[in-house]
């Protein structure tokens, strides 16, 4: 097993964890946590192939990691934005429940 | 594949998994920082030094913080009643068999011998000069979209006026 293989069971195995708090919290913020682990799992994988990549000098996987990042800190703000006001016209954050 | 990756890599999952199972919202989210300080030294160790830290300031330092704040305003300090056992089995069994596909795919997968040169790393000037001339049209964008993002939230999160005719 090569440490490339590693890095992606781990992302994978991060991914489904996101997934399956997104598919079964009632919460809204920690659906949105689950949401924020799958991203990061994206994120370990366009590291680790730059990394285990033959072109380890370029910058390229480093550049995407950033912008994906700051694409998630965005999510991140506006998705919470959004639960405060959820949480203001319903007085709950569960998701389960009708409107 | 040593020693310090499997710990980094235990920590990361461990919090992650802690995130998504406790009961009490706030530790749920000071678990998400510990998965968050996983993934970040797992960058560290994987040599992208700016990237780690980066991660360090932006998901520990800020969301981890940020989402903390949004538990208190909601008072949603605990979980509601569990959620029925029939969703939440689907919902794992869901994931499992994704992680199963993923890993299948994952090992079964001829990935050729890469040459990985050791040692080479990008410094941050490196990635300054890359921002600033190959990147630049990315760069402003993701500018952009921050800035709208943020009077967005603002927008969104603030107390709308009472209608008084």
């Amino acid at each position: 097993m090569t440490g490339l293989t590693g890095c992606l069971l781990v992302s994978s195995l991060l991914f489904s964890i996101g997934l399956a708090g997104a598919l079964t919290r009632r919460n809204a913020i920690l659906v949105l946590a689950g949401i924020e682990l799958m991203l990061n799992a994206a994120n370990i994988n366009f590291i680790a192939f730059w990394h285990f990549g033959p072109h380890s000098g370029a910058a390229t996987g480093i550049l995407f990691g950033l912008f994906s990042i700051a694409v998630a800190a965005a999510e991140a703000a506006v998705g919470l934005a959004l639960i405060l006001a959820v949480y203001r016209h319903t007085k709950s954050t569960d998701v389960s429940q009708q409107l | 594949m040593n020693a310090w990756f499997v710990v980094l890599a235990g920590i990361t999952i461990v919090g992650a998994a802690a995130a998504m199972m406790l009961r009490s919202l706030v530790h749920c989210a000071l678990a998400l920082a510990l998965a968050f300080t996983g993934i970040g030294t797992l960058y560290l160790y994987l040599g992208a030094q700016f990237l780690g830290l980066a991660q360090l300031l932006v998901y520990v330092g800020a969301i981890a913080v940020l989402i903390v704040f949004v538990i208190l305003l909601t008072r949603g300090t605990d979980d509601g009643p569990p959620i029925k056992v029939p969703t939440a089995l689907s919902g794992i069994l869901v994931a499992v068999a994704l992680f199963g596909v993923l890993a299948w795919a994952i090992l079964h997968s001829h990935v050729p011998s890469l040459a990985v040169s050791e040692g080479t790393t990008v410094s941050v000037r490196d990635l300054g000069t890359q921002l600033m001339t190959d990147y630049i049209l990315p760069l402003e964008i993701v500018g952009v979209m921050l800035t709208a993002a943020l009077i967005g939230a603002v927008i969104v999160a603030m107390k709308e006026k009472q209608n008084t005719q």
